[in-house]
């Protein structure tokens, strides 16, 4: 299928090289373990393979067929045409890396203006080319504090309202160093509110704090004081951010962010069961050289041209090696392109537009659900497209029998905070009709009679 | 011609895409957390869509051509794994699904998890990690937790082979460990002397690709890996050159602890321009419990009429999560694809074929480039890029003078351990025309090096542009084409 040679071909071939076999290409190998009996299926044709794994994709029910209530830090946008149209092009996704840029412009200029839009969006001054996702990026932050501070300072204080798999995450990262004091997020009474005592956790040994904005709950909070008293004590803030949010509200370099993180699976990149997701990372300009991963720079060629290039390389690990910035080697470059060609489609208009959706369906499927016996919004704070909801029973009986009506019911607040038990996170965004709210509605009501 | 940039395109009113009025109440919006300006370009659909074609049409591509880029297997990417990965079952399902409704996705990776166990003859397999960097921190984080468990607390280094990728030394480091580099032997084999002498109570383990990075088999891989298993040591296998070995020789046989794979190599899934990838990590049976997870498993064993339950369960021990949610499922739908349509047999053509390609093209070359470790190859072969009697010429130029010629050069700079490296990797998907086309340049090119000079110098010459000034890209440090503070020159 994929492999060209004709026999007659080969045997040309074999003679130039000088051996009169295939095999003779590979008397390097210890014969003991030479040739080993793969135990694998048959290999199938296009034809098969096809039919199988179309078989495989209908035995999932997807945000397709389900009216999605989940978010938890992926959620359902829509998703205009062009973007996959560009993505397609085998141009942008059979490329690699960069390294030559006189035959990647393409691809340089496209990662040079999605780093424009993440700065536009965050409030930064400078933006890598992006990370993984949302949570390794989050974990790179502390990478950098750590470095910042040359491992002298050792707190690491993580507000409760970040991700519960970012956290996790982070701690993987972190977990080579010895001696970190990783604390704030400890599981308490009343998780929600939380923004006194991570201020009080601060401390001039204190390297990092990290909040979400908005939070796991969807609360917005006011940062401004806590970013204050990190500095005081000479600490560095980094903010968790959903870029969706930031099509409204105040960007996090308005309220003294010194790092900005966040997953850009909201724009434009499909669900896709977990990934592959694309991990946002901006910064203040004096930080520049300790960012991990790959920067894109604008400078002219030999005859004054405009052009662009990786820059700063000295800080990555193919020169570095062990005293690299971090070890990252790829980025998430057409992921990176999607979230470019969806900020350009939908534009300054286009991307108010869909967070005020989601922020006033949010709002009245709250409402609404607020209104039913049985349920409670705990949310007093502003917020913005999530929210957590009492429930009268555990969330998975709830959206066991939200499923049989079609709807993909809230995240299950339970599995990582113990006091919010029997608490659902809802999340709604612009492609919940009132419609769909109102079903939502009607079985959370139903079920609480049942 | 110079694109201009999103922002320099941008009309204001102009818009790409509408949304619909709301069709529930409004709310007031949140006071004093409206944010005032939002700097975001606007531009019509057909603005975008000819801002990104223009910009397509100056990248190189698999599709266009070779891509002869040394460990970096740019083999080309089969048209079905698109498809089949944007099959609305798969793209379209949440993360966070109750698990009776993704029983699809499931079934897709408990099988692939299954198919890399397999082919790398090892006991189980991870598929979160993103990418190849972030397998070897998975599997470094697995070793120290491995030597951890044992109270074992004296073991503060790694080894690493001279000619590892950078990724080897600067993972370790991440992982808190002390970096101790081996040296080659004439062979270009690690030197056993060396490795035997560094072996002690203080070693953790030591990282090791083979193929090594000048593409020559470990041809004592067995004695390393026993050399480090009696100190105490685990043996980490970098699988970024797995192309060579498919069906050849699995690296659990040679005494791979842990083991990375790159499923956009190894298993076709495209680079898209540098990430998606997708790393996951192997190891033998007994550190399986150290792996980070979830990871799928059959929950409740199914029979001839009705399937198994799949589900996650986190390894007993595990490292912890190294990504949200469950790895990059879309490559995932790819790499799978991809194995399914080779089988066994298929698998051990695409990498007797890789050698094949690799080693044609050495035979080749040789007689014009310097081959410093000049036996049969494996996938790559590395190459000097410079003539004692050819003195300003560089492997950078060799390069440059090859994009003239309609190539993508090779990997060059690296390893390092080669002066003025190219590191020529052809892959099994190059036909022998294309590869004697690409060798008719470069035996060209060399003869330029030594009869026109300045061809190469000033190369290359038709390409939107030219060499860049690379040192002005560092120093002015122009990241961002919007800056509230930043006067614009216009392009």
């Amino acid at each position: 299928m994929f492999l060209p040679h004709t026999d007659s071909e080969r045997s040309e071939m074999l003679k130039t090289i000088g051996v009169s076999s295939i095999d003779d290409l590979f008397q390097d190998v210890p014969e003991k373990v030479r040739y080993p009996t793969l135990n694998l299926p048959p290999a199938l044709t296009e034809m098969e393979v096809s039919a199988q794994l179309q078989q495989m994709a209908l035995a999932n029910e997807t945000t397709q067929d389900l009216a999605c209530f989940l978010g938890a830090g992926a959620y359902n946008h829509y998703i205009p045409a062009a973007v996959d149209h560009i993505l397609r092009r085998n141009e942008f996704y059979t490329a690699y890396t960069p390294y030559q840029p006189e035959v990647s412009q393409g691809m340089l200029q496209a990662i040079f203006e999605y780093q424009s839009l993440m700065c536009a969006l965050t409030g930064m001054e400078v933006s890598n080319a992006s990370h993984y996702d949302g949570a390794t990026a989050t974990a790179e932050a502390g990478i950098m504090a750590y470095h910042t501070f040359r491992g002298k300072r050792t707190r690491f204080v993580l507000s409760p309202g970040i991700h519960p798999q970012y956290r996790q995450v982070f701690r993987t990262y972190m977990s080579g160093y010895e001696n970190l004091e990783i604390v704030g997020d400890e599981v308490e009474d009343n998780p929600m509110n939380y923004l006194e005592r991570l201020g009080g956790l601060v401390n001039s040994n204190t390297a990092l704090v990290i909040v979400q904005y908005p939070d796991f709950f969807g609360q917005i909070h006011d940062f401004a004081p806590l970013a204050e008293k990190v500095h005081q004590a000479g600490g560095l803030l980094c903010v968790v951010v959903n870029p969706i949010a930031l099509g409204l509200l105040k960007p996090p370099g308005e309220f003294g962010a010194d790092i900005v993180v966040g997953d850009g699976q909201p724009l434009g990149i499909p669900l896709s069961f977990g990934g592959p997701y694309l991990g946002i990372f901006t910064t203040r300009k004096e930080y520049v050289r300790r960012i991990a991963g790959r920067l894109v720079g604008e400078t002219v060629d030999t005859q004054g041209r405009r052009g662009y290039v990786l820059t700063l390389t000295a800080r990555e690990q193919h020169i570095r090696r062990e005293k690299a910035t971090s070890n990252i080697c790829t980025n998430q470059g057409l992921m990176a392109l999607a979230a470019t060609v969806y900020l350009a489609l939908v534009g300054k208009e286009g991307l108010r537009q869909v967070a005020e959706l989601c922020y006033h369906k949010a709002h009245y499927a709250a409402q609404r659900i607020a209104e039913i016996p049985g349920y409670r919004v705990l949310n007093t704070q502003p917020f913005f497209h999530e929210f957590v909801v009492q429930c009268p029973k555990p969330v998975a009986e709830i959206n066991e029998y939200l499923l049989d009506y079609g709807i993909l019911g809230g995240y299950d607040l339970g599995q990582d905070y113990t006091a919010l038990t029997n608490h659902m996170l809802i999340a709604v965004t612009e492609m919940n009709s009132r419609e769909e709210i109102e079903t939502l509605v009607e079985y959370l009501k139903e079920f609480a009679h049942d | 011609m110079t694109e201009p940039t999103l922002f320099e395109l941008s009309s204001p009113g102009r818009r790409g895409v509408r949304f619909p009025e709301p069709d529930v109440p409004k709310s007031a919006l949140p006071e004093g957390f409206v944010r005032k300006e939002l700097p975001l370009p606007e531009l019509t659909e057909v603005d975008v869509v000819r801002h990104f074609v223009h910009l397509s049409q100056k990248n190189y591509a698999v599709d266009y051509g070779i891509y002869p880029l040394g460990s970096c297997t740019m083999k080309y990417n089969p048209k079905i794994n698109e498809d089949m990965a944007r099959l609305p079952g798969f793209a379209l399902a949440h993360p966070l699904q109750p698990i009776d409704t993704v029983q699809g996705s499931l079934a897709l990776m408990y099988e692939l998890q299954e198919l890399l166990k397999e082919i790398t003859g090892m006991g189980a397999v991870s598929l979160q990690p993103a990418a190849g960097a972030h397998g070897e921190l998975t599997g470094v984080l697995i070793i120290r937790a491995y030597h951890k468990s044992r109270g074992d607390t004296k073991r503060t280094k790694i080894l690493i082979p001279d000619s590892a990728h950078g990724t080897n030394p600067a993972s370790s480091a991440m992982s808190g460990y002390e970096v101790v580099q081996l040296p080659s032997d004439k062979r270009g084999n690690v030197d056993l002397e060396a490795l035997k002498a560094a072996c002690d109570e203080t070693v953790a383990g030591l990282m090791l690709t083979n193929p090594n990075t000048l593409g020559l088999f470990e041809e004592n891989v067995l004695e390393v890996t026993r050399v480090v298993h009696e100190a105490g040591g685990l043996v980490y296998g970098d699988g970024a050159n797995l192309n060579a070995l498919l069906g050849i020789a699995r690296p659990g046989d040679m005494g791979f602890d842990i083991l990375h794979l790159n499923l956009h190599k190894t298993f076709s899934t495209p680079h898209g321009g540098g990430g998606p990838g997708s790393g996951p990590v192997a190891v033998i049976e007994p550190l399986a419990e150290f792996l980070p997870g979830p990871i799928v498993t059959i929950l409740e064993e199914g029979s001839d009429e009705v399937p198994p339950l799949y589900g996650f369960k986190m390894p007993s021990r595990s490292i912890g999560r190294v990504k949200a949610f469950h790895g990059h499922f879309g490559v995932m739908v790819r790499a799978y694809t991809y194995i399914m349509m080779h089988g066994a047999e298929g698998l051990r053509k695409v990498a007797e074929h890789a050698v094949l390609n690799a080693n044609y093209l050495l035979a080749r070359l040789r007689h014009v480039y310097k081959v410093p470790y000049d036996r049969i190859c494996k996938h790559e072969f590395v190459t000097e890029g410079i003539w004692d009697d050819a003195p300003e010429i560089h492997a950078l130029d060799v390069a440059k003078r090859l994009i003239d010629y309609d190539f993508h050069p090779p990997t060059n700079y690296f390893p390092l351990i080669v002066r003025e490296a190219l590191m020529i990797e052809p892959t099994e998907t190059e036909s022998k025309q294309t590869l004697d086309k690409f060798a008719d340049a470069m035996i060209k090119i060399a003869e330029e090096a030594h009869t026109q000079p300045e061809l190469l110098k000033s190369a290359p010459h038709n390409t939107p542009v030219g060499r860049l000034d690379e040192v002005k890209a560092a120093k002015e440090l122009v990241l961002c084409c919007w800056f509230p503070e930043r006067e614009r020159q216009p392009a």
